[in-house]
């Protein structure tokens, strides 16, 4: 009926046009990406570490709410393509002063910008910005999700999900422990839709109750609420950030129960495979859901998650831009 | 003036019947259905051949806006939105900017619709002053300035004993309370059905408790206090199924469905439509075939248009900060028929959830009625006529609607009001 009745992020070809979801992305394309992501961490490695892929374009970071690393990594990405990246942190301010999304966004394009990378607080915002620029005959503009509210951050799942091949190789016969606040969890939304894409036998979210959202086994999840079954023969624990203000309300007593029946330790991970990785999509809270001895220890390849998300935004934002692979 | 409609086909909805007959119209009054009355000189003959005659609709729930909010629309576009979709008596809910909580702004307001249009507005008082749950407002007085019904609008009182006392004294004086079920908490923040569809958006639900665990409260509030409950935009299999069972355990309720609930559910959210935020919130298909059936059954009373003009600053935003409503005023009747087309209702009662029973509820006797003597509020349409919901076909100024491209049946040829065409097309 309306611009937002299809999703908008692929063209009539079935090209990837912007990146919003990875929910109901085809497994071809994600493969495309990780692929394409491949030769791009290599670049990471060399001396010069740009390519001209897009050289003469301008990407703007408009970010809504406040990031460092998200935002850091997408501008690095973007500057080793060459492109001319314009930052904006735009908060909570520009709401104040009246001006509305699309205001921002209209007078952005008048800018000749050509990718938006969008983080916003509201779920959604990426594909209203989208439809809009579709439905206004401005598609060559493209859209990246950079994480909108409770729903996807597309790019933090994509590198998940080349962290995971890296190690793992195959998704056909993993077990994947997702454990944490998945409620609130943008990450987790987008790393169940693309475990479930890739195949992914066994996927399951790890919570209290009260930080499971409502049917979410319909998504293709088991749901544990013991910490001790749900990582019980994992090949994969991804730990999820939990944020402080949700001891305020009625979610969760205190950081340190939440520690003792949550917090991925030494003692929890032996349950896991011996050869299990452990992941987290930064930034870390020691010692509430996650121990120190874990996140610095041999298992964890937080950090090379950082490094691969690098690789994976510019395999993204070469993609959409229509230059897919770097010239040896 | 003196009007034959002529060879139109009369549906009574009252009468659960239908039959091919002339309506004879003098002094604002229906003179007679069938036969001319002796020495009867139309001014005017209305050619109604291939169309119905019916009541004028009645619409449980239209907001014009004013006070407060004019620049999402005013009391001349929403009237002659009214006046384009055969609604001839409506209800304004109390939910303006101040709120309907003294005399003097409802009969501010019934003077300037009178003044304006001859729909008849029908304010709904606030129950409570400012619709902050606290303290409740003069209800008699607001009666006298020609309140129908007391209600809180889309704000829940939280405060029981602030509610039973409102229903209490609304009771004291034989007045209606029209609520809508809606636990303060259950659903605060909440913008979608809490099921699949908000789950896989990331949007914050709204459970279906917050509709029972408040309507179970207004029920057994109501038995004690004996208030004529109107139990307003159920939206639950298990919120209709509380309503059955209170009716047939005797409680005095009445209960209405919005609209948009008889026909969408949260699916049609889609990538975060805005134009499919709705409260209460879109749910299930299979709240949506519950709120048929109980349509059809009649454990749901009347349709309300839940008519809601926005303005498209304040729809093309985020889905959980884009306002919610609809415009809905000239879709009541095709929506209505298409539903009854869907679920094989026949016409008189179908019309009866959009006329005589939303006038019974509504309080006014003659409201939705089609008989000789009353005042001659009618609405004659093409129920064939199709035609395509589209932002330029529409009279209301608030052009936001999940309906917009659907094609539609059923298409308003004229208006009357007290017996004088308000309008022709």
């Amino acid at each position: 009926m309306t611009g937002l009745a299809r999703n908008p992020q692929l063209d009539a070809n079935g090209g990837l046009r912007h990146l919003l979801t990875l929910e109901g992305l085809p497994a071809a394309v994600i493969t495309r990406i990780l692929d394409t992501a491949v030769p791009f961490a290599a670049i990471g490695e060399r001396e010069v570490k740009k390519v001209p892929l897009l050289r003469g374009k301008a990407v703007f970071n408009l970010f809504f709410e406040n990031s460092t690393r998200t935002r850091t990594t997408f501008e690095i990405a973007a500057k080793r393509l060459s492109a001319d990246v314009i930052n904006l942190n735009i908060g909570a301010s520009s709401t104040s002063k009246g001006e509305t999304v699309l205001d921002t966004i209209d007078n952005l394009t008048a800018m000749d910008a050509d990718i938006f990378v969008v983080r916003h607080s509201e779920s959604g915002a990426p594909h209203l910005i989208a439809a809009h620029l579709n439905a206004t005959g401005r598609s060559h503009v493209h859209v990246v999700n950079a994480g909108d509210g409770r729903h996807q951050h597309p790019t933090q799942g994509l590198l998940d999900l080349f962290t995971i091949r890296h190690y793992k190789k195959d998704f056909r016969d993993l077990s994947v422990a997702i454990v944490g606040d998945v409620l609130h969890s943008r990450v987790a939304r987008s790393l169940v839709s693309g475990l479930a894409t890739l195949g992914t036998p066994d996927i399951r979210v790890v919570a209290p109750r009260t930080l499971v959202p409502t049917r979410v086994e319909a998504t293709g999840v088991r749901v544990f609420n013991e910490m001790h079954k749900g990582v019980a023969g994992c090949d994969v624990v991804v730990m999820l950030r939990l944020q402080n203000e949700r001891m305020k309300g009625a979610l969760l007593p205190s950081t340190g129960e939440y520690f003792k029946e949550y917090g991925l330790t030494p003692e929890k991970l032996v349950l896991a495979k011996p050869d299990a990785i452990v992941m987290h999509p930064g930034p870390m809270n020691r010692g509430v859901e996650i121990d120190s001895a874990v996140a610095d220890g041999e298992r964890s390849v937080i950090l090379p998650q950082v490094t691969f998300g690098i690789a994976v935004r510019m395999a993204v934002m070469s993609i959409i831009a229509g230059n897919p692979g770097p010239r040896e | 003036m003196r009007i034959t409609i002529e060879g139109g086909r009369v549906v009574d909805p009252v009468a659960g019947r239908e039959h091919a007959a002339d309506v004879h119209v003098a002094d604002g009054r229906i003179a007679a259905i069938g036969a001319k009355p002796a020495g009867f000189a139309a001014k005017r003959t209305l050619d109604a051949r291939g169309l119905v005659v019916a009541p004028g609709l009645v619409d449980l729930a239209a907001r014009l806006r004013e006070p407060g909010f004019e620049h999402k629309a005013t009391l001349e576009s929403e009237l002659e939105a009214a006046c384009a979709g055969g609604v001839t008596s409506l209800a304004c809910p109390p939910d303006t900017d101040p709120p309907l909580d003294e005399p003097g702004l409802v009969e501010m307001l019934t003077w300037r619709a009178h003044a304006r249009h001859r729909v008849r507005v029908h304010p709904v008082g606030a129950l409570t002053r400012k619709l902050e749950g606290a303290e409740i407002t003069e209800m008699a007085e607001l009666a006298q300035a020609g309140c129908v019904a007391f209600s809180q609008a889309d704000r829940p009182i939280a405060d029981t004993q602030v509610l039973m006392r409102a229903m209490q004294y609304a009771a004291t004086f034989g007045y209606r309370v029209w609520l809508r079920p809606q636990d303060a908490w259950l659903g605060r923040g909440g913008v979608a059905h809490d099921a699949e569809v908000a789950t896989r958006l990331g949007l914050a639900g709204v459970p279906v408790l917050a509709e029972t665990v408040a309507l179970a409260t207004l029920i057994a509030l109501a038995r004690v206090t004996g208030v004529a409950l109107h139990v307003c935009r159920l939206s639950s299999a298990e919120g209709v199924e509380l309503v059955r069972a209170a009716k047939a355990a005797g409680v005095a309720l009445t209960a209405d469905v919005a609209l948009h609930h008889v026909h969408l559910c949260d699916v049609d959210i889609g990538w975060f439509d805005p134009l499919a935020r709705f409260e209460p919130p879109l749910r299930g298909t299979r709240d949506r075939d519950a709120l048929r059936r109980g349509l059809a059954d009649g454990t749901i009373d009347a349709i309300a248009s839940d008519h809601a003009p926005v303005d498209d600053d304040a729809k093309q935003l985020p889905f959980a900060e884009a306002e919610p409503g609809a415009t809905a005023l000239e879709l009541l009747l095709p929506l209505t028929l298409k539903w009854a087309d869907e679920a094989r209702v026949p016409l008189p009662r179908a019309l009866a959830t959009i006329t005589s029973r939303a006038g019974d509820i509504l309080g006014r006797a003659n409201a939705g009625r089609i008989d000789v003597g009353v005042p001659a509020d009618l609405c004659v349409f093409d129920p064939r006529a199709a035609w395509r919901v589209e932002r330029a076909a529409l009279r209301s100024q608030g052009r936001n609607t999940p309906f917009l491209g659907l094609e539609v049946q059923g298409r308003v040829r004229a208006t009357l009001v007290d017996g004088e065409i308000v309008f022709e097309q």
